[in-house]
């Protein structure tokens, strides 16, 4: 028996362990094959991305830019501004004489834009919070879940609209806003999920070979949390352009001369009766579709990530 | 029981009063005051107003009148901006238009979610099962502000049958498109709940008991199904109230009926700090006492939660 296998059987063993690679399936590989036979989430998947490519090279293929005003077209929307290839306006012109094609991808983008910041807050902050909050137990668990509780009660809109009116109507202003509260749910899901991995053999582990606190949180905990955390987060995103919406609906949020859908679909709303229905129905698609996209992405995802729904 | 009530009491009662702080403190962090305008006031002018309105006195002695007067004589002081009126004026001029289509949306949501949600699983996978389902999907884009204007488009511009606006006092035919807008999500919502809530308790053990001694199955869904399958929905009616008390604000404006959402509107454009304020602690008490109420409610139908 000599101590170097002869050529042969080192070959069989590679094949064979190779072999073994490509049937390991990883935990994600898993996930993603699940997400994939979800019909409707691989829809919105696809729908989400040419969202994005639309709001984001869509300004290319505009003929005016979204400011450009148009002064010939005022109080001659209903029969010059119709929704034409010829005059360069697809998708018409709004009640200024600007052209809503270019209106509605910067709309479109600044909606997911404001989605998307306020959830990775909620991913950063929540997750954060909520890992400390359940990992460290007692008291100091006690005192943070409380006070999640009571700004949960809080009615949010109206703070968050007190705030736009003092502290002045700005876009960033209307991201630390939304950022303040986006986190709350999320914080509790991290919580909830910290406390079943705290018990595990991993981080016993880790607590009898002395790793600090914050490092087993930082590099036990939290990648553990990701899955769930991605899936909330996909869900969160819809709720923050609901909510980003809502408030330039009112006209305390976006102001000109950026624009959101929620503006958009305000502008169109009040003009309706004057015969420009495609001032509503253009930021209104955008705005049903993106938000049937998030949340049939997120769903697929819940299903193919939460070992809860298997 | 009684222990319970009183902590989930003294955890109200806070809340309340950190909301009435912080209004304060970021009233007072705003820049500039209510009265500053392009044209300065004369510097004699300006006391005498700032002592009408109680500005003159320190920081603390403000907070501690409004904190006082506040919660102990519900008196929100005067507006900014409408010299004649108090900010309790202007709660009980718009309050009770809020509160009339708030309730019957309330109430709208409510019962057509739960009749809708547990046809649906009654009938599991029947045409009416789809059709919630597909209800509760749509309805998830369709938050108030995108209902209203289609409802407006179908009912009033095309349809003609219903008026797109005013509240004329509260006459049937004005109600019923601001309800509609209002509680069409959360209807889709509590669907949604009770839906999946009573195909979970219809697969209990209990059920299948109450079903093999030969009961019929009204009396099992009415007797046996209905009060644990309210227990999920019932948690999300706190939630649920927030986000009807919130979208009264867009019913307000855009339907004109004359509530509290029109005039904090208003008051968020001009600045009218005061109203603003009372108005957000107005609803953050119906809110607080309102998950109040949700709570203890769930806490006596529950019979596993123990306190």
């Amino acid at each position: 028996m000599s101590l170097n296998p002869d050529p042969d059987t080192a070959d069989r063993l590679l094949a064979a362990q190779a072999a073994a690679d490509v049937k390991g399936r990883s935990l994600w590989k898993d996930a993603r094959q699940r997400f994939m036979r979800n019909r409707a989430a691989v829809a919105g998947l696809v729908a989400l991305v040419l969202i994005c490519i639309f709001a984001f090279f869509g300004g290319f293929l505009a003929q005016y830019e979204p400011d450009y005003v148009d002064f010939s077209l005022i109080g001659a929307n209903a029969s010059q501004g119709v929704p034409s290839f010829e005059t360069g306006h697809y998708f018409g012109t709004d009640s200024s004489g600007r052209d809503l094609y270019a209106r509605t991808v910067q709309g479109t983008r600044i909606s997911l834009l404001v989605g998307i910041v306020g959830a990775g807050v909620a991913v950063i902050v929540g997750t954060l919070y909520g890992a400390i909050a359940g990992y460290t137990g007692g008291r100091t668990d006690g005192a943070m879940m409380r006070s999640v509780d009571i700004l949960m009660s809080v009615p949010y809109m109206f703070v968050l609209i007190l705030m736009l009116v003092i502290f002045g109507r700005s876009i960033l202003m209307l991201f630390i806003g939304i950022g303040l509260i986006s986190w709350l749910d999320m914080s509790r899901i991290a919580r909830g999920q910290t406390l079943t991995i705290k018990g595990k053999e991993f981080v016993e582990a880790a607590v009898a070979t002395g790793v600090r606190p914050m490092t087993i949180i930082l590099r036990h905990i939290v990648p553990n949390l990701l899955g769930l955390v991605i899936v909330y987060a996909t869900l969160l995103v819809p709720q923050m352009i609901i909510t980003e919406s809502f408030i330039s609906f009112l006209g305390l949020g976006i102001q000109e001369p950026n624009t959101s859908l929620g503006a958009l679909i305000s502008n169109g709303a009040s003009n309706m009766q004057y015969g420009v229905i495609w001032q509503l129905a253009f930021p209104l698609f955008f705005f049903v579709i993106t938000l049937f996209a998030f949340f049939f992405v997120g769903d697929g995802l819940r299903d193919a990530l939460d070992p809860k729904d298997r | 029981m009684l222990n319970y009530v009183l902590r989930r009491i003294a955890i109200a009662i806070p809340t309340i009063l950190l909301l009435v702080v912080i209004s304060f403190v970021l009233m007072y962090a705003a820049p500039g005051g209510p009265f500053n305008s392009e044209r300065p006031l004369p510097a004699q002018v300006m006391a005498n107003i700032e002592a009408r309105y109680g500005l003159d006195q320190p920081y603390w002695k403000q907070m501690a009148n409004y904190v006082w007067n506040v919660v102990v004589h519900f008196d929100f002081g005067p507006s900014f901006q409408y010299r004649d009126r108090t900010v309790n004026d202007v709660i009980a001029q718009g309050f009770p238009v809020t509160l009339t289509y708030g309730f019957w949306s309330f109430i709208f949501a409510l019962v057509v979610g739960v009749a809708l949600g547990a046809a649906a699983a009654i009938k599991h996978n029947s045409w009416l099962d789809y059709l919630a389902v597909g209800i509760s999907i749509g309805a998830q884009v369709l938050p108030n502000f995108v209902m209203a204007p289609i409802l407006v488009l179908v009912f009033t511009l095309w349809l003609g049958w219903l008026p797109g606006g005013g509240w004329q006092g509260g006459q049937i035919e004005y109600l019923i498109l601001p309800v509609i807008a209002l509680s069409t999500s959360y209807m889709a919502s509590i669907a949604r709940i009770t839906r999946s809530s009573m195909l979970e308790v219809l697969n209990a053990g209990f059920i299948r008991t109450a079903r093999a001694k030969g009961l019929p199955t009204s009396r099992i869904i009415w007797k046996h199904a209905l009060k644990p399958t309210m227990l999920p929905v019932l948690s999300y009616l706190g939630p649920a109230f927030v986000g009807m008390i919130t979208g009264s604000v867009i019913i307000d404006v855009f339907f004109s009926t004359g509530g509290i959402g029109q005039f904090f509107v208003n008051s968020a454009f001009n600045r009218d700090y005061s109203v603003i304020m009372g108005i957000t602690i107005l609803v953050g008490v119906l809110t607080v006492t309102f998950n109040l109420v949700v709570d203890l409610l769930y806490a006596w139908i529950d019979p596993k939660i123990r306190y």
